[in-house]
């Protein structure tokens, strides 16, 4: 489907698909064996410039927006969710710093993001803290000259390999939810360190780890914005990253779907190839209509968002949540398709089923975003009445 | 420094297909690419450039469609491309080329280190590029597979031979062959994409190179090509039969019943 | 020198447009039309039935023939020891020179080489030898100069020498000196009966097209010849020849560029290019690892290891063992193929052993066109079968 795409991002789309073919194919399965943070490609991404893509001109980025991204990420995913995620991430990362930064903050951070040389990272879920996002323990506690951290944080993707992190603190523990506040983490911060690398289901490419902070002295020009604003943030935040994770789990869907679409039309039983049997077909279809409206979904939102709409929770939340059901289930009957050797690890499919499961358990659960969504409808009516 | 990287459009696929009938080569439907070897050319060319500061200029002598390869070794790196094109040039070999090249490069007036590939996947000579630092009158190295250091006016290089590596010193300015062993090409970047995009790549015709017309194109060409064919293989040769293991026997025996190895 | 279609004779009958070897006719509008890259060869004037093409020939300079005599072989060496590919050339180049009725004599520059009389043994008339220590190592900068003040003074009519890194490296530098043409890589070398011109085959587009090419006026006529493609003759000890040593003058021939060491980093036990039976192995083999399956047929077989590209890009093997276009020329008794499919690059550097075997599931792989004996079956079953049985018996 045609989705008008100017000069510059057919560019950027062209070479985002050309970077996953030439780099990311040939060493996905052994990323995901060994899993082996992708250094390479990294760098790779970083010399094509595609870590220049959300960051503005003034901070030596390209000036692109959520569009952009989405466009990137579902290219990378198509071939690796791992890395496509490694790589969405720092884009997260870096949004806080972009919304709330000072200039100086901006200045002294946002060059190294847009030329690849550091990544970033978001930390905000605890063992205590999942969905019920306010029950996070962390602590900040306003010393002289800054903030000490104490607590930590869990499931952090680029956890280990970022440089920079933005971690949600309390600085008001009496104030619940509105005591919380962002601060800016370098790595090798004393008392900054972190715990083991986690072993996932899937999406093993990517790095997840454990943040432990023990009276981490952060300065305090690192706050990001004021005091209690680390709520504020952190759903601006995941507003507007929830495009890319359904960017993320369209581009996997694509994936598997066009190496069913392959698979089929090769395997022979029953004298033809199984394409051939309406059951198939009609397996095809739906996963290629759920694909393509969860594209068009996501790309709507994401232009909504780069128009400069000022909320967008609600549709954000919708492209996410449809965009990874749907990538569950696409992944979900390639395998049934390719049957037998769907099963097997020496065959790319089961993997992309192992990496869409966790598109509709993070950046906010579907059961919350259903919430939020109903939540949104509720308002909305509440308010016409 | 300045560098100068020499570069050829040729046929993306050396696979030309042959029409049964005819017997001759059909060319459509292939596109052009830059001459593999070529982009690690350009690729070391950057690489010297990050290092050591500098400028790269991309050279070609092709058809007007050659400009599309200047832009796409813009994309990935060089500063500058020019393109030399007449209809004069046409029909060349490696001595007429490498004088066209030579006048080109001549005509920057500055270079240190001049780069080809080491050879073209459709000519395959590999000439150019000695050709043109004799025509240039400066040192040559073929094959070099890694540029160690560049100082004082000196370069030294690691380059292979059939039986191991040479390790050599050359003045500056050098005319050097690269092998594919030497890098890995880098992709386009976004900001090089949109630079290729809006570059102004001029072309340099015989009479602004200022070249006698008998020294380049055909008339300027020493050898020709007089016949064309396709080699013919004749199979005399035997597919073995039957199940694997009684293959693997038989094709024992026949290798030892013909003398062609030793055995009982 | 042109090329023009009478677009008034032309009917566009498009007879010529099969007849181009490189596919540059087309019609547009019911005419002909040409594109660039021609090289006047004269197949579509041949085939056209109404004269619209018409080619006018340069005009031709004075042949500079007459005054150049002899066919020159250049002998490269390593460490003193003259390399087969001297030898090889001297072969061919007795029969040349026969046809011609004039000299043969080898060129050889070095240090301690004292295979002058063998030289005379395989065929030469005169061998000049420059014998000086400067010139142990193959330094380009003082081969050239020494090549090319011997060629002026003494006008050869032809002039071959190996394809081998040094020889790619130095003849076309003395070719671009002399103004003269150069062939490389020639696969073949005849003398035309009518011009008493040397015809030059060669592979172009990776050995998927010959080409044949003459060096009509310029002198003397040039080419490099890989290694293995002419075999060496017997030599006859009866022969009898003149060994003229030539002075190095290290003042005057002096070299820019200075070799500061030399790497030997061949690791194969046997050498590849003098191996009587080499076991190869292609993308088929699928890993690093199980080149040791090959390497384990090639122990008990007194081979050596040999490679398509795929495997050496891929990093399975080193490139020492890589044959073909971009690789080593290869000519042993026997060449096991191994999971190679056969691409011309890969054929362009072992289609003259003397027998090949393919080994390859895939019973269209164009290596079973070149084969002697093939066996379509999987490799990993088939190549521990020779290994029993060889072993065994």
């Amino acid at each position: 489907m045609e989705y008008f795409l100017n000069e510059q991002q057919k560019t950027l789309k062209s070479l985002a698909r050309r970077i996953a073919e030439e780099r990311i194919l040939p060493v996905r399965a052994e990323l995901d064996e060994r899993e082996e943070f992708p250094w390479g490609i990294m760098k790779d991404l970083a010399e094509a410039d595609i870590f220049r893509i959300f960051i503005p001109e003034e901070y030596e980025g390209l000036g692109g927006g959520c569009f952009e991204l989405c466009l990137a990420v579902e290219e990378l995913s198509r071939v690796c969710s791992g890395v496509a995620v490694s790589y969405a991430a720092s884009a997260l990362g870096s949004f806080p710093l972009l919304e709330y930064g000072t200039e100086e903050q901006k200045q002294k951070y946002l060059p190294d993001i847009a030329s690849g040389k550091r990544l970033a990272a978001f930390a905000l879920t605890e063992p205590t803290a999942g969905s019920d996002a306010s029950a996070i323990k962390t602590t900040a506690e306003r010393v002289k000259g800054g903030y000490v951290i104490n607590g930590t944080k869990q499931f952090i993707t680029n956890g280990g390999e970022a440089e920079i992190y933005t971690v949600i603190a309390l600085t008001d523990k009496a104030r619940g939810a509105r005591g919380a506040s962002a601060f800016l983490v370098e790595k090798d911060t004393p008392g900054f360190s972190f715990g083991k690398k986690e072993k996932k289901m899937g999406i093993r490419a990517s790095s997840t780890r454990e943040l432990v902070f023990r009276n981490c002295l952060v300065p305090e020009e690192n706050i990001i914005g004021k005091e209690g604003m680390g709520f504020i943030v952190t759903l601006r935040l995941l507003d507007r990253s929830r495009p890319g994770i359904g960017a993320q789990a369209v581009g996997l869907a694509q994936g598997a779907l066009e190496a069913a679409v392959d698979y089929a039309r090769k395997r022979i039983q029953f004298g033809h190839p199984i394409i051939s049997l309406p059951v198939v077909q009609n397996m095809l279809a739906d996963m290629a209509t759920n694909v393509e409206a969860a594209r068009a979904l996501t790309y709507a939102v994401a232009r909504t968002i780069d128009s400069g709409a000022k909320k967008f929770t609600e549709e954000a939340a919708m492209a996410k949540v449809f965009a990874s059901d749907i990538a569950m289930k696409v992944t979900t009957d390639a395998v049934q398709i390719f049957g037998g050797v769907g099963y097997m690890r020496d065959y790319p499919i089961e993997k992309m089923m192992r990496d869409a499961k966790i598109t509709q358990i993070y950046e906010g659960s579907n059961e919350v975003l259903r919430s939020t969504i109903a939540f949104e409808l509720r308002k909305r009516k509440a308010r016409q009445e | 420094m300045n560098i100068v990287v020499c570069l050829k459009q040729v046929p993306g696929t050396t696979k030309v297909n042959i029409d049964p009938q005819t017997n001759t080569l059909v060319r459509q439907g292939i596109k052009n690419i830059v001459n593999p070897f070529d982009t690690y050319a350009l690729e070391e060319g950057v690489r010297i450039k990050e290092r050591y500061g500098g400028k790269v200029t991309a050279i070609s002598m092709g058809p007007p469609q050659a400009e599309e390869a200047l832009r796409e070794v813009i994309s990935t790196g060089a500063d500058e491309a020019i393109l030399l094109s007449d209809s004069a040039f046409a029909g060349a070999d490696t001595l007429a080329t490498s004088h066209t090249l030579a006048r080109a490069i001549n005509k920057l007036k500055q270079y240190d280190i001049i780069i080809c590939g080491r050879q073209t996947i459709d000519g395959d000579t590999g000439q150019v590029g000695p050709e043109l630092a004799e025509m240039l009158g400066i040192p040559f190295v073929a094959y070099v597979s890694k540029i160690e250091e560049i100082d004082n006016g000196y370069m030294r290089v690691k380059r292979m031979v059939e039986d191991g590596h040479e390790v050599i010193e050359t003045p500056l300015p050098t005319v050097i062959t690269v092998v594919k062993e030497i890098n890995v090409p880098r992709l386009p970047s976004l900001r090089g994409l949109a630079k290729a995009r809006s570059a102004v790549i001029p072309i340099w015709t015989a009479q602004e190179l200022g070249v006698d017309k008998n020294m380049v194109g055909l008339s300027g060409s020493a050898t020709r090509v007089i016949r064309v064919f396709f080699p013919q293989r004749v199979h005399h040769g035997e597919i073995l039969q039957g199940d694997l293991e009684s293959q693997a026997n038989s094709l024992i025996n026949k290798l030892r019943e013909a003398k062609i190895i030793s055995g009982s | 020198m042109g090329i023009q279609i009478d677009l008034d004779k032309c009917v566009g009958c498009g007879e010529c447009l099969s007849s181009c070897p490189f596919g540059l006719l087309e019609i547009i509008a019911e005419k002909v039309y040409l594109r660039e890259g021609c090289t006047f060869c004269g197949a579509c004037q041949e085939a056209c039935d109404y004269q619209a093409i018409l080619i006018e020939a340069a005009a031709e300079a004075p042949a500079a023939g007459d005054s150049y005599r002899g066919v020159w072989v250049f002998a490269e060496q390593r460490n003193g020891k003259l390399k087969s590919v001297a030898y090889e050339l001297l072969s061919r180049g007795r029969q040349l020179a026969d046809t011609l009725g004039t000299e043969l004599c080898v060129i050889c520059f070095g240090h301690g080489i004292n295979e002058a009389q063998q030289l005379i043994a395989y065929g030469a008339d005169k061998v000049y030898l420059m014998d000086a220590p400067a010139l142990s190592s193959n330094q380009d900068d003082l081969y050239t100069k020494g090549l090319v003040e011997l060629i002026e003074k003494y006008k050869p009519e032809i002039v071959v020498a190996g394809a081998t890194s040094l020889g790619r490296s130095f003849i076309p530098r003395v070719a671009a000196i002399l103004k003269t043409g150069l062939t490389a890589d020639c696969t073949g070398l005849e003398i035309d009966p009518e011009t008493g011109l040397l015809l030059q085959t060669r592979p172009t587009f990776g050995g998927n097209i010959m080409a044949t090419i003459i060096c009509q006026t310029k002198r003397p006529q040039m080419s490099t010849v890989r290694p293995r493609v002419f075999k060496k003759g017997t030599p006859d000890g009866r022969r009898k020849g003149q060994v003229i040593r030539v002075d190095f003058n290290k003042q005057r021939i002096t070299s820019r560029t200075k070799l500061l060491s030399f790497i030997d980093d061949i690791t194969e036990a046997v050498k590849l290019e003098d191996a009587n039976i080499i076991v190869s192995g292609g993308r088929g083999v699928g890993k690093a690892e199980n080149f040791q399956l090959l390497e384990e047929l090639a122990g008990v077989m007194g081979a050596a290891l040999g490679s398509s590209r795929p495997p050496v890009d891929d990093g399975w093997v080193s490139y020492s063992h890589q044959v073909g276009q971009t690789g080593k020329t290869v000519c042993p008794k026997l060449y096991i193929a191994c999971g190679i499919s056969g691409a011309v690059q890969h054929l362009a550097g072992m289609q003259t052993s003397e027998a090949i075997v393919a080994i390859n599931d895939d019973p269209n792989a164009p290596i079973f066109d070149v084969a002697t004996y093939g066996i379509v079956g999987d490799l990993f079953k088939v190549v521990p079968m020779l290994i029993e049985k060889l072993k065994n018996d």
